[in-house]
């Protein structure tokens, strides 16, 4: 392993195959096989303690997993130590060296590695952050959102194969946020790295991930698209962790070469097979809110759309772009809808009785069942 | 209340400050007093005295004799060296032995909070014994009827005649034991505070275990460095009881501080001592103020 003297040329393959990771008292990660390909940028998305960070740490080698492999372009680097690995980790604390400028904070790692000009390769990645000005200054004297993009420089400025950000932006006001978001995506663009980005913030995954995978005690629940993950969520954790849903559970009634259908208050509602995971038994077939037609009057019944009502308007929630609506159903729950707001204000008022109705093919079929998830988990 | 106050007239504003101040002087009042009586009165006696001249019969004048100063300087040159070369010494052995015991008591044992405060206790725990009775019992066991001496005789690593008491050795060793725990305690509440993400950071920016440490952990607990360092070296460089020849101390091994005893008390040559004291003040503050610089923690005093 010489990552010493040459910048990777590229960013390089991540593979991880039968990770596990057990501490005293509890297991991390349980069994995880990832396959990230060489310049993505790729997003691991859960909850808090669901084993994102730890997978982390795992590559950049300051964990070492109880069992499986680690490989980064293809070279098994399980035991070798973090200095040695050719990956660099924008970290949630920044945890930027107190007792140096921020100007020989970025040239920490090209120092050690003894690369040509470490300085003036500095200046360059602080150049890229846009914060040349302030290289003299120690970090403690800057702001949470320089002191960020400090960290960020810091790393970059390896040119390392692989870079891990850690919740790098969670400490960051909505508009800074924002900012490097953008910035990020353009560095990644412009050096072609492979980046690995942690975080809980499902609307950051989504927007600048080209990848992502939902992450839920210790596993993968999905890995895709963002866009394939929104509107094809497989388990009730995805669709609930990525986004609302509305889930109605029920036994299959009907079914065609094509399509299932559940009853739910009497009422059919029908998915496409190839949008659902499971054709028989109990099923949970969900829809986005925003997909839902509020309705006033019970429509007729067609082929290709569910209807399901008539409910009870309970809460009304104006946010300027669109309208949000929570629908009493009786025996079925809350539902809730999303109405852009094509004429002015709420179409609709607190108590008003109506109707629901989406397409069949914009529905999902879940693996699993809220119910069960819920008696799994202990809850 | 801010807009009471500016309501109100200007006396009354002025008044809250004012109060407040003497609460403050008053609360300050018998440190100052203390600070008056126990340093400032005994320094400038201790200057007056350092000056004074000797008449005949060997009584002590008022006066402005500089050769006091110049005479004992010059007579007693090698204890002076002697002493902070051996301060000097039993500092860097304090620090060398103390910095991994406090790294490990801080840094590996945070794991295990109970191993951690059994540890500082044992750093503690000399303490509880006087200072004195500690090196007389050193002199015991060093001496040359004591274990050591007969071991190493025994395995003729030293000859028939060697002694370990009396040698410069012997208070080398007495000074760097007695003030391990000054050296030790700093150390410890630096590198406990330290932050090991910062070491990840260094491992994850290519630096190896030996290049972390050198420029992340040094760097760190540098405070608690200079902070050890200066606990030792000072009282050790005034140190009378380790050289002393009632304990571990013999006449090649005479530091400045049984110098300045035998001259107060033995000779009674007072202008001498309290002029050699002066000196040894002095130069320890001019040490200590260059050192404090050059490792930039001014704020430490």
């Amino acid at each position: 392993m010489t990552p010493q003297n040459t910048f990777a040329d590229s960013g390089a393959d991540l593979e991880l195959a039968g990770i596990s990771k057990r501490f005293p008292g509890f297991t991390a990660i349980e069994h995880l096989d990832l396959t990230i390909p060489a310049g993505s940028f790729f997003a691991l998305l859960g909850p808090s303690g669901c084993g994102k960070t730890t997978t982390l740490r795992l590559v950049a080698g300051l964990e070492e997993p109880t069992t499986g492999q680690i490989l980064i372009g293809g070279r098994d680097l399980t035991n070798t130590k973090p200095f040695q690995r050719p990956v660099n980790t924008v970290f949630q604390s920044y945890a930027l060296f107190p007792h140096m400028t921020v100007l020989d904070n970025v040239a920490f790692g090209l120092r050690r590695r003894k690369m040509a000009d470490p300085v003036g390769k500095a200046h360059e990645a602080l150049r890229l952050v846009e914060l040349d000005h302030l290289a003299g200054r120690k970090p403690l004297q800057l702001s949470g959102g320089q002191q960020q993009r400090v960290a960020l420089a810091r790393a970059v400025v390896n040119r390392p194969a692989l870079l891990l950000l850690d919740e790098p932006l969670g400490a960051l006001d909505l508009k800074l946020r924002r900012q490097m978001q953008l910035e990020l995506k353009t560095i990644q663009n412009e050096v072609g790295l492979t980046f690995v980005h942690v975080t809980h913030d499902q609307e950051e995954a989504m927007t600048m991930a080209d990848t992502v995978a939902v992450m839920n005690r210790g596993r993968i629940e999905q890995m895709g698209a963002p866009e394939d993950l929104y509107e094809l969520p497989k388990t009730t954790f995805v669709a609930n962790f990525l986004g609302q849903s509305n889930l109605f559970t029920g036994e299959i009634t009907a079914s065609t070469p094509t399509s299932i259908s559940i009853g739910v208050s009497g009422r059919a509602i029908v998915v496409p097979k190839d949008r659902a995971e499971i054709h028989t038994g109990v099923v949970t077939i969900g829809v986005r809110p925003e997909k839902l037609n509020l309705l006033t009057e019970e429509p007729e019944a067609r082929t290709g759309v569910n209807v399901i009502g008539p409910g009870r308007v309970i809460d009304v929630s104006f946010s300027g772009v669109s309208t949000q609506y929570v629908v009493a159903v009786p025996a079925v729950g809350d539902i809730i809808v999303f109405a852009q707001n094509m004429d002015f204000g709420p179409v609709v008022t607190v108590g008003a009785e109506v109707w629901m109705s989406w397409s069949v093919d914009h529905g999902f079929g879940l693996a699993d069942s809220p119910e069960l998830v819920t008696a799994e988990a202990g809850v | 209340m801010a807009i009471a106050a500016f309501a109100g007239n200007a006396t009354a504003v002025d008044a809250t400050p004012r109060r407040r101040s003497w609460v403050a002087l008053f609360l300050l009042l018998p440190g100052l007093l203390y600070l008056v009586l126990f340093f400032i009165v005994p320094l400038v006696s201790l200057i007056i005295t350092s000056l004074e001249s000797q008449g005949l019969d060997g009584s002590f004048a008022y006066g402005f004799v500089v050769s006091n100063y110049t005479d004992s300087v010059s007579t007693f040159a090698t204890q002076i060296w002697r002493s902070f070369g051996f301060a000097l010494i039993a500092t860097v052995i304090a620090l060398l032995f103390s910095y991994p015991l406090a790294y490990f008591i801080g840094v590996t044992a945070r794991r295990w909070p109970l191993l951690q405060s059994f540890m500082l206790i044992l750093v503690i725990a000399p303490f509880f014994i006087s200072f004195l009775l500690r090196t007389l019992a050193w002199k015991t066991i060093l001496s040359d009827n004591g274990p050591v001496v007969t071991a190493l005789q025994g395995l003729s690593l030293m000859g028939p005649q060697g002694h370990i008491t009396g040698e410069p050795i012997a208070v080398v060793f007495g000074l760097t034991y007695n003030f391990i725990p000054f050296m030790c305690l700093p150390l410890y509440t630096t590198l406990e505070r330290l932050d090991l993400r910062y070491l990840e950071a260094s491992s994850d920016l290519y630096a190896s275990g030996w290049a972390t440490f050198r420029k992340v952990t040094i760097p760190l607990s540098l405070p608690g460095i200079v902070s050890g360092t200066l606990l030792t070296f000072i009282p050790a460089a005034g140190d009378y009881v380790n050289a002393s020849q009632d304990f571990l101390g013999g006449t090649s091994s005479t530091m400045i501080g049984n110098v300045i005893q035998s001259n107060f008390l033995v000779q009674q040559n007072y202008p001498a001592a309290a002029a050699l004291s002066i000196v040894l003040m002095f130069v320890i503050l001019v040490i200590v103020s260059v050192y404090v610089r050059r490792s930039g923690t001014e704020d430490l005093l």
